[in-house]
């Protein structure tokens, strides 16, 4: 997982900071187009064919050394890599943010080896990566989503060996996903995960949907984008074609919430309705709440600021 | 090598790549028919099935040839480009061939319990490609899509053994359209 990213700060620059459009940005024409060769490409492109063929099912596929650490997006960057035309619009959020350590240099590395075209808004990507949320804005059919995974196997940290938990989802034996569930709501009255939710993909595989807050698990149902999931270090490409049914596990009688901070809004624009980031302003126990997804929050702002004016 | 031998991409990281989000979005919404131009290999192989050869197929995915496609000239074009071992029905990674050609689809590697990507995808050519006939429902679909197929009865149990079994690409001429076995079939 990333180290230091500072999403959620305060001072946010306007999304249309000179830094992050890439005036100052060389394209490295060195490089193949999006940096992989050929081959490589290919063998991503097949493993991505037989995810969306397979929904939620883990495909195994052959995890190149990037140039960034495992746990900061090699996977996600791969498979954007695969997926990138020259005609994209390529947007990048880590935590919600584009302005963040890990967006940047993921924007950049793809503006430098793709010469693609960058956004921070969502409505106007054609490629969104993301670390760990999902856009509050609704995506939008053509658009596709790539997530970047730490862990993909849900039942990892219920059964560590690998031969298992693939006998496991050959024979989908969930038992042991819902008795965890239900450890939870014996000690602690509720189901206490508030992000990577496990969710069951069109009634078949259980999926880890990535270490998105459950308050994003709805998004992923029905969703006119697709999304791709890429776990680089654990060599595992997944997906969900569009329209693909994706329920939240549960029980009858303690059914799947969506939460977020309770009873809050957003001390920038004031939305109630988008998930909040914590920010402690001092060392008095001053905090504050503000949106986690930047481009929403200023797109809210810019229009207040047009209706006063 | 033979007088057939035509031209591959013109610039292959990204003609490819343009080519992969059209199989891509094929994929992800089976039925919808997208347009794959631009190379042209020898008869009977159409130009869509040629631009899923340069995109998806190299010297790691074994492939078959069928029927009319198993020409001279073709697997000279096939070895030039790609470089794929040219295998039998169950050893195939790809199969290509007109869907009375390819033969039955039990032939071909299905997948495992444990591995169900391990099955084969399927490039059928047909002589035409609309969005009539059979029913399609399923991930990708909002509500319904509607596809020509060569063989209702397999293509169903080719579904029924969703997560087992085939991913089929129709071809013809510059069009693709897609079946992954995830599409259920008719009003099942």
């Amino acid at each position: 997982m990333t180290a230091a990213v500072v999403h959620g700060a305060p001072s946010r620059r306007p999304p249309t900071h000179p830094l992050r459009e890439g005036a100052q940005v060389t394209r490295m024409s060195a490089y193949n187009f999006a940096y992989l060769d050929e081959a490589t490409k290919r063998m991503l492109r097949r493993a991505i064919l037989k995810a969306l063929a397979i929904p939620g099912y883990q495909v195994p596929f052959s995890s190149r050394e990037m140039p960034m650490p495992y746990g900061w997006g090699t996977g996600g960057v791969q498979v954007t890599a695969a997926c990138l035309v020259p005609e994209d619009t390529l947007k990048v959020i880590d935590q919600g943010a584009d302005d963040t350590t890990n967006a940047v240099s993921i924007r950049k590395f793809f503006q430098r080896v793709a010469d693609v075209a960058v956004t921070d808004h969502t409505t106007q990507a054609s490629i969104i990566q993301t670390r760990h949320r999902i856009p509050e804005t609704p995506l939008l059919e053509g658009q596709i989503l790539v997530f970047q995974v730490p862990i993909p196997e849900p039942l990892r940290f219920l059964e560590p060996r690998e031969v298992e938990t693939r006998t496991m989802h050959a024979l989908e034996d969930y038992g042991l996903m819902q008795v965890r569930l239900y450890e939870d709501i014996a000690r602690h009255g509720e189901i206490a995960r508030a992000y990577a939710y496990p969710v069951r993909v069109e009634g078949r595989y259980i999926m880890d949907p990535s270490p998105i807050p459950k308050f994003d698990n709805p998004k992923l149902d029905m969703s006119p984008a697709v999304q791709l999931f890429g776990a680089g270090r654990e060599c595992r490409i997944y997906a969900l074609p569009p329209f693909t049914r994706v329920e939240s596990l549960d029980f009858d009688d303690y059914p799947f919430t969506a939460t977020k901070a309770a009873g809050q809004s957003c001390a920038i624009c004031a939305s109630a309705v988008s998930y909040l980031d914590e920010v402690v302003t001092d060392d008095a126990g001053g905090r504050m709440f503000v949106c986690s997804d930047t481009d929403y929050c200023a797109a809210r702002v810019a229009a207040k600021q047009g209706d006063a004016a | 090598m033979s007088v057939h031998l035509t031209a591959g991409f013109d610039d292959p990281a990204r003609d490819g790549a343009r080519a992969f989000r059209q199989v891509l979005d094929a994929m992800a919404h089976p039925g919808r028919i997208v347009a794959l131009d631009g190379v042209v290999a020898p008869a009977p192989c159409s130009p869509a099935a040629a631009v899923v050869l340069l995109t998806l197929v190299d010297a790691t995915t074994p492939l078959h040839l069928a029927g009319a496609h198993d020409c001279a000239a073709l697997r000279d074009w096939v070895a030039f480009h790609t470089g794929a071992p040219l295998v039998d029905a169950a050893q195939a990674s790809f199969a290509l061939g007109r869907w009375d050609a390819l033969g039955p689809l039990a032939t071909y590697a299905q997948g495992s319990a444990e591995y169900p990507d391990r099955s084969a995808t399927f490039i059928v050519e047909m002589h035409a490609l609309q969005n009539d006939g059979a029913r399609l429902t399923g991930p990708g679909i909002e509500t319904q899509a509607f596809l020509s197929l060569p063989d209702m009865p397999a293509l169903v149990e080719n579904a029924a053994r969703f997560p087992l079994g085939l991913d089929v690409l129709f071809t013809s001429g510059p069009r693709l359209a897609a079946l992954p076995r995830s599409t259920k079939i008719g009003d099942c």
